[in-house]
């Protein structure tokens, strides 16, 4: 074997970065796994304070929860653009993934701050706590997404976002659709399967 | 721009050697020199956490004692336990990791050679950041020896959020510190992974690969699952303590119990990311020095993993006295049993291994010797907990502390010493000198045993954990005596170890395979050059240089040119950029410099990832 | 293992088309109009919960399969998705039951 063929030989086949990538979205199960965990388990011990049923807002995160599946939609457009080497839709796609993003972030923005002003801060009480940290790290993630995706929007512009970088995109395209996985799961635990509070014990 | 002291060497002659120099090795993305590294800082350490054991030892050595208050008391266990765990044991797996599993799958480097080299720095980074507490009291106003973390190594709230309770900055520092690990741990976890399953050379099957390589990877496995678990719990803690949160505050509906849920869901895997790999090691020196191949290699590959999975399911028998319910610890009591299970099947295949073996007693062997009759005693004291009711009476006492220093010490730490023996000819060239290793071999084998055995007495004669003193009234003079006198004798042991280490550096050279043994790391030079394999050896066989045509022909001087790739700072910036993150952090009673501070950190941290992404890098 | 030397860019067969794409998209939307309207029908709400997770768990399903590509892709990546999504369904799981939200 010739030392250039050692070099990129791998025992599957499979590219060692996508490998590393999957495996980092295994961890992330877990982090957000323990978050929505605790959140369950806190769910109605808030001992005063505004608590799920008085400030949640359906319809508002129902609106900003099509957003996000809206962009993962753009986003596995974007990575076949790139894969066929159409420069100008890749920039188009990914370029409204971004854009959805910031909207949903956009979105958390506003709901943060009306929370605040409805009376639900961050150590007000349980929810407020664990309703917080959850969302914010998943709004985090969020953050971390759009620079990554509005990087790979300068490489294309630079003209360095050919079909041979797909997987950078495709790799772009994975943590943003675990991120968007991760929503659909907030959304239905936190958002509409609100639990009646559990009788004083 | 990546640095290097080497040009890039396709136009260079046909066989790189290593660079030399300080900035050489500020910027190595070699796993050799990156497992070089992680060793020598592990065995730093090690002394640190003996040292801190010694002064327990002292104060406890009689009762009434006076040698230090309780508040200082409470700093030593709690950094002892933190040190031996995260900054010495973990470590010294890692350093194991780095320099021997690439060489076992037949592969020139790691799958990310420079996120290897951050898990070194980042972990650098929590290990000072940690210690640092010892002489930071001044800056917190506060005396020296005052603000290291008190609250144990697992930290309980809401002793550990309390600010009333942990008014300094003790508990930050072991917050941030044990998040800027985790970082090191996790990255580490995604490389070794994408590792062994990516860059096993051709024919290496899974089912080829070295005991060694295997329990690694479901160490792995095991670290990239519970890490983010203990990452939550300490986010939590950390944002009641900055901000005024409630997870762990009852008064407001919070559990304190929950803490104790999140801590060992990651700490029972913990234990076993200990374990794991000191199993390996083991594997491969019985085989070794018994002439013989493993016994059920197959069976000992899928207890391993068995351990793992199952690892998972008995962290609630660390809570036994918590008031969980009788369901609740009927369940965990039952998987607690189970699990003894692929443990002692483990054991039986070692054992096996050597029956009928020519045995070879180098030091080597007897400390994996000793390994097995060692864990088997704390394996059968912490079967003994799994029963709730007896637990009941063993929790909190020198009891438990007896069962887990036989398997963390009689355990982890003998089976890594046995690695130690084992693979320094490889990694140096020339042999410990064996006379100074049986001698560092007894002294710690008698000290450890003598250390521990009687805890067993003392802890179901009723001595607490955790407690910096005891009164004369009790009857535990002698036994906490003879405890201390064991301790030192391991501290002389260690100090044995490390004379063994220099002195023996002039000893004679070795070849490829002075064991005679059957990986693949003995087919190449000791030490391996710097590209490791002149050409990708095809493998055929489970132990390659055991069997005819086991591994195709590896020449001593590469056919044509090699590339080696050089080195790179930004693996280093960006482990800079962490922990000023952290100090930042530590200042947060002081809200704007704190903020600003972090801030700073952030942003080196992105400056270095963006350069670090896009500078040329070939592996 | 199957040995390989070089990198492959993907596998499968049935690579998905835009359509697919979109048509996954329409099927997202639909189950998610479906779940906000099930939390505003009372007479939904006893099953409440089941019904949502089983939706909810459908949309990631199909998240995960066509826009991350893992039923076309290596069975090597669902093994490394798979394990930790289920401890870490467990987890959730088990501290549930320990917190007494089910009640045994």
């Amino acid at each position: 074997m010739s030392h250039a063929a050692a070099a990129h030989y791998t025992s599957t086949g499979l590219d060692s970065r996508k490998i590393a990538f999957w495996t980092f979205i295994g961890s992330e199960c877990l982090l957000f796994g323990s978050l929505i965990a605790t959140y369950l388990v806190y769910e109605g011990r808030s001992v005063s304070g505004p608590t799920t049923h008085e400030i949640l807002n359906i319809p508002l995160t129902s609106v900003s929860t099509f957003d996000l599946l809206m962009s993962s939609l753009m986003m596995v457009l974007a990575l076949a653009a790139v894969q066929r080497g159409d420069r100008l839709w890749a920039r188009i796609w990914l370029t409204l993934t971004a854009l959805m993003g910031t909207v949903f972030l956009g979105f958390q923005a506003f709901e943060f701050t009306h929370f605040v002003h409805e009376g639900l801060g961050f150590t007000t009480n349980l929810f407020g706590s664990t309703f917080f940290t959850l969302t914010g790290f998943h709004g985090g993630h969020v953050f971390v997404g759009v620079v990554w995706l509005v990087t790979l929007l300068v490489r294309s512009f630079q003209g360095k976002l050919g079909p041979e970088k797909a997987l950078n995109v495709e790799i772009a395209g994975l943590y943003w659709h675990f991120v968007d996985v991760v929503w659909i799961v907030i959304f239905t635990v936190v958002y509409l399967i609100q639990t009646t509070p559990l009788p004083a014990s | 721009m990546s640095q290097a002291t080497a040009t890039p060497l396709h136009n260079a002659p046909a066989v790189p050697i290593a660079p030399t120099g300080l900035w050489s090795w500020i910027t190595t993305t070699d796993h050799k020199r990156i497992g070089l590294l992680y060793g020598f800082t592990a065995i730093f350490f090690f002394l640190v956490g003996g040292l801190e054991a010694l002064f327990m030892r002292l104060q406890l050595g009689a009762p009434g004692n006076s040698v230090v208050s309780a508040e200082t008391y409470n700093q030593l266990f709690t950094m002892h336990g933190t040190t031996m765990i995260f900054l010495a044991v973990m470590p010294l797996s890692s350093a194991f990791f780095n320099y021997i599993i690439p060489l076992q799958i037949g592969a020139r480097d790691v799958a990310f050679p420079r996120l290897n080299a951050f898990s070194y720095w980042v972990f650098l980074a929590g290990g000072l950041l940690l210690n640092a507490s010892f002489v930071a009291g001044p800056l917190f106003g506060a005396d020296r020896l005052s603000v290291a973390p008190n609250g144990g190594w697992f930290g309980y709230a809401n002793l550990t959020s309390s600010l009333q309770y942990s008014p300094g900055p003790n508990i930050d520092f072991w917050v941030l510190g044990l998040q800027i690990l985790g970082i090191a741990s996790l990255a580490a976890g995604f490389n070794f992974i994408t590792t062994i399953l990516n860059l096993r050379a051709p024919g290496m099957k899974l089912m080829r690969m070295p005991v060694f390589t295997w329990m690694s990877l479901v160490t792995q496995f095991l670290v990239v699952t519970a890490f983010p678990v203990i990452t939550v719990g300490l986010v939590f803690l950390m944002l009641d303590r900055i901000f005024g949160t409630t997870f762990y505050d009852v008064s407001s509906g919070g559990d304190v119990i929950l803490w104790q849920h999140l801590f060992w869901l990651f700490g029972h895997p913990e234990v076993y990311i200990i374990i794991l790999p000191a199993m390996g090691v083991v594997s491969e020196v019985l085989p070794t020095f018994s002439r013989k191949p493993l016994f059920g290699y197959a069976i000992v590959v899928y207890s391993g993993v068995l351990i793992g999975v199952m690892g998972w399911g008995v962290w609630a028998h660390h809570m036994f006295s918590t008031g969980l319910g009788p369901v609740a610890d009927t369940v965990f009591s039952a998987t607690t049993m189970l699990i003894a299970v692929p443990t002692g099947v483990k054991i039986f295949n070692w054992i096996a291994t050597m029956w009928g073996g020519r045995i070879h007693l180098t030091t080597s062997m007897w400390f994996a010797v000793a390994f097995i009759s060692s864990f088997i005693i704390g394996g059968l004291s912490g079967v003994m907990h799994s029963s709730p009711p007896a637990d009941l009476q063993q929790t909190d006492t020198y009891f438990v502390v007896a069962h887990f220093h036989y398997v963390l010490v009689g355990g982890a730490v003998q089976g890594l010493f046995a690695g130690i023996y084992y693979w320094w000819p490889k990694i140096f060239g020339h042999r410990l000198k064996e006379g100074v290793g049986k001698l560092h071999f007894w002294l710690m084998f008698v000290g450890m045993n003598l250390t521990f055995f009687p805890m067993h007495f003392s802890g179901l004669l009723g001595m607490p954990r955790r407690i910096y003193t005891y009164g004369p009234e009790l009857g535990l003079d002698t036994l906490n005596l003879m405890s201390t006198a064991g301790a030192f004798l391991t501290g002389l042991a260690l100090l044995v170890f490390v004379y063994n280490a220099w002195a023996s550096r002039h000893e004679p050279k070795v070849g490829k395979n002075p064991w005679a043994a059957a990986t693949l790391e003995w087919a190449i030079s000791s030490p391996p050059p710097v590209y490791n394999f002149s050409v990708l050896p095809t493998v055929t066989s489970r132990l390659p240089l055991w069997t005819e045509h086991g591994v195709s022909e590896i020449p001593d001087t590469p056919p044509g040119p090699m590339h080696v790739p050089g080195g790179s700072h930004w693996p280093l910036m960006t482990a800079l950029g962490v922990l000023v993150m952290a100090v930042g952090a530590l200042q947060h009673h002081h809200f704007v410099p704190s903020l600003v501070t972090v801030l700073a950190g952030l942003g080196v941290v992105v400056v270095s990832v963006y350069r670090w992404a896009f500078e040329p890098f070939e592996v | 293992m199957a040995e390989h030397s070089e990198p492959q860019e993907h596998q499968g067969s049935a690579h998905p088309t835009a359509a697919t794409y979109v048509a996954i998209f329409a099927v997202l939307l639909i189950i998610t109009i479906v779940e906000v309207g099930v939390f505003y029908v009372p007479a939904f709400h006893g099953v409440l919960a089941p019904v949502l997770l089983t939706l909810s768990a459908l949309k990631f399903t199909l998240v995960v399969m066509f826009y991350m590509h893992l039923k076309f892709d290596h069975p090597l990546f669902r093994t490394i998705f798979t394990l930790p999504l289920l401890i870490a369904a467990a987890v959730i799981i088990a501290l549930l039951f320990l917190y007494g939200v089910f009640r045994l």
